[in-house]
């Protein structure tokens, strides 16, 4: 695995939310929901087309049969349904934008083959050779097969700095659509026309062909069962009417109900009214919004499926290195031994690290600097100085100044240095050595030769991993939603432990080939377990694909991307928490405004029996609890509140719920109490407020 | 206080004998020893007993076997005159045994025939007793297949269908059954062969008292919630159910098998609180609804029931209200359709509670396995719409409810509303409705009863109507026979679906299905559906002729 740009501590877990509502956006999107209403499109959403049909016919009785009651009806189901497009569009509106932008960089490109043909990029294909030099745009997806460059990503990435793409290794993946800032690569193309990367993105931001996931379609079949069971109880009760109408003949005709039954308009309402209309409205549009959301935060998931699995993930792979500690192992203490100083010590190690520039060496500097005030000299500054590079064969490292040597390095080899060199090293270094090397931290021994004197050791360097902070914090939390944290790590298994417990990961798999991970995956799957994990390298890919997510990173390699289902611009292996955070937000979204839509039903039967029925059997007038004032200006106050209930929670289904991590059953009885209780009451208050409006309406 | 004493002791027996109850039907059903009579069973059937069925097997075991029992009491029953023991009885015209057989094949037992002027003894015992048997294990077995695709761990399969439906009427029915009759023979019941006595009465009347096998007869009408009494007026004859405390026995035996069955749910997939959560949804509901009645009863509106203190028309004076009441909670909450009292002389709201407790589905606690695959299949949808909102994918017991579980669970959900719905209003939109007794709000919940009697395969009639024409007769069978296997296809086709799933393990963002939150909420869903899709319907009748 490469070693990941370094990103800033998790602090506290962002709360998942999107952009709010804009009304500007609700206007400019009405002309898209006014062509929702074509009968082609409408039929895919069967609740909101039922409510078409419903429209229309009641458009039909009132042209023939023309009433106040009868028109303000019409127009509020057709409402109705242009509320639930416009729901939907709103939600396709805020990705629209950031595709026309990714377009306008995706158009007129041009590619210059490698045998010097130029060709549109739109005609690339698989296994086409590129050349791209400093201010051209990359034509299409490929990996640089020669040459190194700096480039702009700030067209997907929204990212400015610009990023290092080289042949060979982990970094060799670019993204059409992206500018090259410096120098010449060779670009071999790994897309189909059509198919790349932007093609995608801008596919998935419009929410075009965009395919239901599981859970949406499971819950589509139970609103359609719902719709079918409210139409037949509704359909059926036509006999009922007319029979218990002619048995009480004397009772006064009403809007609702006459000699014929229930009138034709009076009973497309209480169809209305009862289908579950506002899930039915809103569903597509929390699907939208949610993998709009995933976008915001720069993941991009090639299916809504796998934004679903990850709210189900219960087991989550990190890798140690990057996610769980900073990028690297850094100095923690110096151990002195035999009599030496520590500043002794420091000093000789801030020596012997001067010119080791890899981030283990640079934390020695600034241990020293930190702990004893040593000022960082410059290499530069002392011309006697011959520094000794670090070897594979030596496996140590330091400096030469005048006759005085300083080695640093694995405590083997350093101390094979101290015995060449006259010395004997004392017991105690082994036990240091052996102390740290227990506690999961990686021991350096530094060693000094001053001239005409046997070499000694000095003491150890303790370098240890750091646990980024408010890990464990999140980590805990995870623990809370039922979901196994397991560090992935190349460390020994004592170093993994001990770092393992630091953190409070739940389990770690140390010494991790790729074949361990696709091992390790497998066996959380056969025990029905769905595993989440984040990989760049190319010995990921099958651990990728194997995962029921797969978040590459877009600093990885192309196989790598193609193995994963997600993609995160940022490559931050921690954004993980945040698509599991977004997936259940999307569920739980859904399942709330379902319950939320099944209990408003309660209200407005108190709304609509009476209405229908108090006229024929008077009695059947005490269930009007909300004493409203007369059977029209009731099913018209349950019509309008049904339409208006979908516009006043769209901002809801586009932001989502509230979700905070915390165990299922805490969730449950919270969304039970606002959503459940909250749908039962909130419309009992909706209907009567508006009953006190309409009922100033001449006719009513 | 003698009522609150029949009530509270009922529920005692019944929180008494869950548990050892419970765990021999556990054993019944999982054990894999055959005794004499099953081997010799599985040879005449021509079955391997340890041959496990998927759920397509499993379905058409069920089918074929009920479609034969089907044929075979058709035939019975045209036949009888030809036959022993038919008392001189003509053999049953077409509609009315074709409404019968389908009627006791699917454990409905609705009865378009006055059972002591219609069937000879022999079709009682070899027809219609024996489907009281086989039709209650029919049920219990596919609730215990139900019950193996929750617990299985991927396999597929469901058990063997024969091999319960044997061991199910062999090591509990028959035992049980056999020493209820005892016990109702002590009681007083009649047991004989005879073809009824001659006798004039002191007013010099002639008066014929009839005979016949009713103790043993009773025993399984109640035990297997099947409910066709041997004579018309069913558990209010003094032959079939002389005194309280039959009446007491009577209503346990009801209740004895569906109320134990979740203790089977729990042992078998290894988490004994999760048939505690089930037996608690039923009892809520059973409760409150029993309690309801004897209210509404007790206080009810009208002119005479304020008069006399209580609404006793229709009611047998040796019971009194509280025990009817009970009676015919208990009768309707399961699928039985016995009855010790007039359901149509009810007080107008008292009267919509049995008509309600069908509607539920009867799953507080149902029929004998019915009941409780009808409140697994509520507790699946719960789970759905509650699972949404944990923020996962819905799981019950480990196993994921997807598309597939969903549709099969919500086609079950709508079969029974949409046969009681449809029906209701055909029979009004034919004028059907017009052989029943009442007009007005009265006459509509005759009407809707009916339909809602038989669809839910209950059995018992609200009475004031005349259903032996062919078109109650067919309309009604159609209802039964829909109602029962439509439902029971569908149960299995889950169950399939169930078995094949790999069990997905709990942990913290898993929905507890076993705490009192769920109970609550399988309750309200349970009610809440109900509500919304009846209320229309149960307006025009028991609503408004209760509030005016």
């Amino acid at each position: 695995m490469t070693l990941l740009a370094e990103k800033p501590a998790v602090e506290s877990p962002k709360p998942v939310g999107g952009g709010l509502l804009d009304p500007q956006q609700l206007w400019r999107s009405l002309p898209s929901a006014v062509r929702k209403l074509d009968p082609r499109v409408m039929w895919r959403n069967p609740v909101m087309f039922i409510v078409e049909i419903g429209a229309v016919f009641t458009t039909v009785l009132s042209i023939a049969d023309p009433s106040v009651f009868a028109w303000i009806i019409t127009v509020w189901l057709w409402l109705t349904v242009v509320f639930a497009n416009l729901a939907e569009a709103v939600a396709e509106g805020r990705g629209k934008a950031q595709a026309a932008a990714l377009r306008a960089a995706k158009q007129d490109t041009v590619a210059y083959l490698k045998d010097g043909r130029e060709i549109p990029a739109t005609q690339l294909t698989l296994g086409d050779v590129v050349v791209v030099e400093a201010g051209q745009v990359i034509p299409g997806d490929g990996d640089v097969i020669e040459g190194i460059a700096s480039v702009d990503e700030s067209a997907i990435t929204g990212e400015s700095a610009p990023v290092i793409r080289e042949s060979g290794g982990d970094r060799s993946a670019v993204t059409g659509g992206t500018k090259v800032l410096s120098d010449r690569i060779v670009v071999k193309i790994t897309q189909r026309p059509g198919e790349s990367f932007v093609d995608r993105m801008i596919a998935l931001v419009e929410g075009a062909n965009r395919q239901k996931t599981p859970n949406e379609i499971a819950l589509n079949i139970l609103l359609a069962a719902l719709t079918i069971i409210f139409l037949l109880s509704v359909v059926t009760l036509q006999p009922l009417a007319i029979f218990s109408k002619a048995f009480n003949a004397a009772a006064p005709d009403t809007v609702a109900l006459d000699g014929n039954g229930v009138t034709g308009i009076v009973l497309v309402s209480l169809i209305v009214c009862l289908i579950p209309t506002t899930i039915g409205a809103l569903l597509s549009a929390i699907g939208i919004a949610g993998m709009d959301r995933l976008v915001q935060r720069n993941v991009l998931a090639m299916s809504g499926r796998a934004v679903e699995a990850a709210g189900d993930v219960n087991t989550l792979l990190l890798d140690k290195t990057g996610t769980i500690t900073l990028g690297n192992r850094q100095a923690a203490e110096f151990v002195p031994v035999d009599g030496v100083t520590a500043a002794t010590l420091a000093d000789a190690a801030q020596l012997s690290s001067l010119a080791d520039e890899t981030p283990e060496g640079r934390s020695v500097v600034v241990l020293a600097k930190n702990q004893f005030g040593l000022r960082e000299r410059e290499p530069g500054l002392m011309p006697e100085a011959t520094f000794v590079p670090f070897t594979a064969q030596t496996r140590m490292s330091g400096v030469d100044l005048g006759g005085r040597q300083i080695r640093k390095g694995a405590a083997s080899a350093v101390m094979k240095w101290v015995r060449q060199n006259g010395g004997h090293p004392t017991e105690e270094v082994g036990e240091i050595v052996d102390a740290i090397s227990g506690s999961g931290g990686t021991p350096l021994v530094v060693a000094g030769l001053d001239p005409g004197q046997p070499a000694r050791a000095l003491g150890v360097i303790h370098l240890k991993d750091v646990v980024k902070a408010g890990m464990r914090a999140r980590f805990d939390e995870m623990r809370r939603m039922g979901i196994r944290t397991v560090m992935i790590t190349g460390d020994n298994p004592r170093t993994a432990k001990a770092i393992a417990d630091e953190a409070g990961v739940d389990d770690f798999l140390a010494e991790a080939t790729p074949e361990d991970k696709l091992a390790y995956i497998k066996k959380e799957q056969d025990g029905g377990r769905l595993v989440a994990m984040t990989g760049d390298g190319t010995n990921d890919a099958p651990a990728l694909a194997q995962a029921d997510v797969g978040v590459a990173m877009n600093t990885g390699t192309s196989a790598a991307k193609e193995a994963g289902n997600m993609v995160d611009l940022d490559s931050d292996p921690t954004k993980l928490i945040e698509i599991v955070e977004i997936g259940k937000q999307l569920l739980i979204t859904r399942g709330a405004l379902t319950t939320f839509s099944i209990s408003n039903d309660i209200a407005k039967y108190f709304a609509i029996i009476p209405a229908m029925f108090a006229a024929v059997y008077p009695g059947l007038d005490t269930l009007n609890v909300m004493r409203l004032h007369s059977p029209g200006s009731a099913i018209l106050s349950a019509v309008i509140f049904n339409a208006l209930v979908i516009m006043a929670l769209i901002p809801l289904a586009l932001r989502g719920v509230r979700y905070r991590p915390s165990s299922a059953s805490a969730l449950l009885r919270r969304n039970l109490w606002i959503y459940g209780l909250g749908g039962v009451i909130v419309p009992f208050l909706g209907i009567k407020l508006i009953d006190l409006l309409v009922q100033f309406i001449p006719g009513i | 206080m003698a009522g609150w004493l029949f009530v509270i002791t009922l529920v005692l027996a019944l929180v008494a004998v869950y548990r050892p109850f419970g765990d021999y039907m556990y054993r019944v059903v999982t054990g894999t020893r055959s005794n004499v009579v099953e081997r010799g069973v599985y040879r005449l059937v021509g079955v391997n007993p340890s041959a496990e069925q998927t759920w397509g097997v499993y379905a058409r075991s069920v089918l074929a076997f009920s479609a034969v029992s089907i044929l075979f009491l058709y035939a019975f029953l045209r036949l009888q005159d030809k036959l022993w023991l038919s008392l001189g009885f003509d053999p049953v015209t077409s509609h009315v045994a074709w409404n019968t057989a389908v009627s006791f094949v699917s454990n409905t037992n609705w009865q378009a025939y006055s059972g002591e002027s219609t069937m000879g003894h022999l079709a009682q015992m070899a027809g219609l007793a024996v489907q009281n048997f086989v039709s209650a294990a029919v049920g219990i077995a596919v609730a215990v297949a139900l019950i193996r695709g929750f617990a299985s761990r991927g396999s597929g399969e469901l058990g063997n269908f024969w091999v319960d439906l044997t061991r199910i009427t062999v090591r509990v029915l028959l035992p049980v059954a056999a020493l209820a009759t005892l016990i109702f023979m002590v009681g007083g019941m009649v047991q004989n062969l005879s073809g009824g006595t001659d006798v004039t009465t002191l007013t010099g009347a002639a008066q014929h008292i009839t005979g016949g096998p009713v103790a043993s007869q009773e025993a399984i009408k109640l035990l297997g919630t099947n409910g066709g009494g041997f004579y018309n007026a069913n558990s209010a004859h003094p032959f079939e159910n002389p005194t309280t405390w039959t009446n007491w026995i009577q209503i346990f035996l009801i209740l004895l098998i569906p109320f134990s069955l979740p203790r089977v749910f729990g042992r078998m997939v290894g988490q004994n609180r999760q048939g505690y959560a089930i037996v608690a949804v039923m009892a809520v509901l059973a409760i409150a609804s029993t309690a309801l009645t004897i209210g509404f009863e007790l206080h009810g509106a009208g002119t005479v029931p304020q008069a006399v203190g209580a609404a006793m028309e229709g009611k047998e004076t040796r019971f009194g209200i509280p025990d009817s009441a009970t009676f015919a909670a208990a009768t309707t909450l399961t699928s039985t359709g016995a009855v010790n009292s007039f359901h149509d002389s009810y007080t107008a709201l008292g009267g919509m509670m049995p008509m309600v407790n069908m509607m539920l589905g009867e799953v507080a606690p149902g029929g004998t396995g019915s009941g409780l695959y009808g409140l697994l299949i509520l507790a699946v949808i719960t789970v759905f719409v509650a699972g949404l909102m944990v923020g996962r994918t819905p799981e019950y017991l480990g196993k994921k409810i997807g598309a597939r579980e969903m549709k099969l669970a919500s086609s079950y959900f709508l079969i029974t509303p949409a046969l009681v719905l449809i029906g209701t209003a055909a029979a009004f939109a034919n004028g059907h409705n017009s052989t029943a007794l009442n007009v007005g709000p009265h006459g509509l919940s005759e009407v809707l009863y009916a339909f809602t009697s038989a669809s839910n395969n209950n059995g018992s009639a609200f009475a004031g109507i005349t259903v032996n024409t062919p078109w109650w007769d067919t309309a009604l069978g159609l209802a039964m026979l829909l109602g029962r296997f439509l439902p029971i296809v569908l149960v299995l086709a889950l169950a399939g679906s169930l078995a094949r799933q790999k069990v997905t393990p709990e942990s913290e963002g898993t929905l507890p299905t076993h705490q009192p939150l769920f109970v609550g909420l399988v309750v309200g869903v349970t009610v809440v559906l109900v509500a919304l899709t009846f209320l229309p319907a149960l307006a025009l009748g028991p609503i408004a002729e209760g509030l005016s």
